[in-house]
C-alpha cells in the first residue's frame, strides 16, 4: 500500500495525460486521474472526484492536486462528504498541477508516508525548471 | 401559505424558472468575464433538480434543500456547483426538522447560506463574486426578522438587498474566479454569481408571496 494521488483537472485528457506521464517514475503508485465533467466535457465532476478518492486511498491516504481554483471548490466539496476517518488522511495540496503529481508520485513511490507526499507537492511551488526566463530583467537584460 | 415542504418545492420550481428564463443573460455576462458557461451549468443544475422533485416531493423544508444541494453538487459543475450546492446545504442544516418555517428560520437559512459559501470559496465582501449579493441580502434578512417581519417580507428584503449587490459588483475588479485572470478588464460587468444570487432571491420572493 501507499499513498495515492487524484489529480483533479477540467479537462479528462489533462489528468489522464498527467497520471500517465507521473506513472513513469512511480509505477506501483495508484494516480487516479479525474478530469472533466461526467459527460467528458471541460469542467470538473464531484462524482468523478469522489469516486477517484475512493480508488486512490487504500488505508494510507491520499492527496489532490488540482489545475484552477474551481477544481479546488469541488474538490473539497467531495472531502466534505468523506467519513471524518477517511477525510484526516485525504490532503488537497495548493501546488502547481504537473510538477507537483511528478514530485508527489516519487515521494510516494519511494515510501513515502501522507506526510512526506504532501511535502513532495509542496516541492513543486519553489522548484525551478532547467532554463527559461524567470522574470521580466532576464527577458530585458 | 405555511412555508412547509409543498410551499419550499414550489419555491424551488419558481427558482428552475427563473434560471431557464435567464440562463442566456447569465452565460452572456459569463462569456465578458468569465468562460461562459454560468447560465448552462445553472439551468442543468435545476432541471435536474426538477426532475428529481417531479419524482418524488420530499417531506420537509429541510429535504427539499438538501435535495437541491446535492443535485446542484453532481451536476452544475465549475465553481456554482460546489458554492450554490452549499449554500443550499447549510440552509437545509440550518433550518433542520422543522416542519414549517417562519421569517427567523428563513433569515438564519440565509446566513448559514452565506457562511457556507465564504468557508468554502474564501471571498470577502468587494471581491466581486455572488457574496457582493449574499452579504447584503443576509442584512437585510436579519433585519426584517429582528423586526418580527413574515418569510415573505424577510425574502423580499434579502431579494432586495442582492439586487442592489449585484448590481454594485459592476465597477469592482474581481479577485476571485476567473474574472480576477482578466484584471482591470473585469470592471464595468456585473458579476454572473451575484447576478443569478439576486434573480434566485427574487424568484424565493416572489413564491412566499403566492
Amino acid at each position: 500500500m501507499s499513498v495515492g494521488l487524484v489529480l483533479v483537472s477540467h479537462s479528462k485528457e489533462l489528468a489522464q495525460g498527467l497520471a500517465d506521464v507521473a506513472r513513469q517514475m512511480a509505477p506501483s503508485v495508484t494516480i487516479v486521474p479525474a478530469g472533466g465533467t461526467d459527460d467528458g466535457g471541460i469542467g470538473t465532476s464531484f462524482d468523478l472526484i469522489a469516486a477517484a478518492i475512493g480508488e486512490a486511498d487504500q488505508g494510507d491516504g491520499a492527496i489532490l492536486l488540482y489545475d484552477l481554483g474551481s477544481g479546488y471548490l469541488t474538490a473539497s466539496t467531495a472531502v466534505e462528504f468523506l467519513e471524518p476517518d477517511q477525510a484526516e488522511r485525504v490532503v488537497i495540496v495548493d501546488a502547481p498541477l504537473v510538477q507537483g503529481a511528478v514530485s508527489a508520485a516519487i515521494s510516494s513511490q519511494v515510501g513515502g508516508d501522507l506526510r512526506a507526499v504532501v511535502s513532495g507537492a509542496l516541492e513543486a511551488r519553489r522548484a525551478n525548471g532547467p532554463g527559461g526566463v524567470r522574470s521580466l530583467d532576464d527577458l530585458d537584460g | 401559505m405555511a412555508c412547509d415542504a409543498a410551499a419550499t418545492v414550489a419555491a424551488i420550481r419558481a427558482v428552475a424558472a427563473t434560471v431557464a428564463e435567464h440562463k442566456v443573460e447569465l452565460t452572456h455576462l459569463d462569456r465578458d468575464i468569465g468562460d461562459g458557461d454560468h447560465g448552462e451549468n445553472l439551468s442543468r443544475g435545476f432541471t435536474a433538480v426538477i426532475t428529481k422533485l417531479d419524482a418524488g416531493a420530499p417531506e420537509t423544508p429541510t429535504a427539499v434543500l438538501k435535495l437541491v444541494a446535492t443535485t446542484l453538487i453532481s451536476t452544475v459543475g465549475g465553481a456554482s456547483g460546489p458554492l450554490f450546492g452549499t449554500a443550499f446545504l447549510r440552509a437545509a442544516t440550518s433550518v433542520g426538522d422543522a416542519g414549517t418555517l417562519d421569517g427567523a428560520a428563513v433569515a438564519g437559512a440565509l446566513t448559514a447560506a452565506r457562511d457556507g459559501v465564504v468557508a468554502r470559496g474564501k471571498a470577502e465582501s468587494g471581491d466581486k463574486t455572488m457574496v457582493d449579493a449574499l452579504t447584503p441580502a443576509v442584512n437585510a434578512a436579519k433585519a426584517a426578522a429582528e423586526g418580527g417581519g413574515s418569510v415573505t417580507e424577510v425574502l423580499s428584503a434579502a431579494a432586495e438587498a442582492a439586487e442592489g449587490g449585484a448590481v454594485a459588483t459592476t465597477p469592482l475588479q474581481a479577485r476571485k474566479g476567473r474574472a480576477s485572470y482578466l484584471g482591470e478588464r473585469s470592471i464595468g460587468h456585473i458579476d454572473p454569481g451575484a447576478q443569478s444570487t439576486a434573480y434566485l432571491l427574487r424568484a424565493l420572493a416572489g413564491a412566499a408571496s403566492d
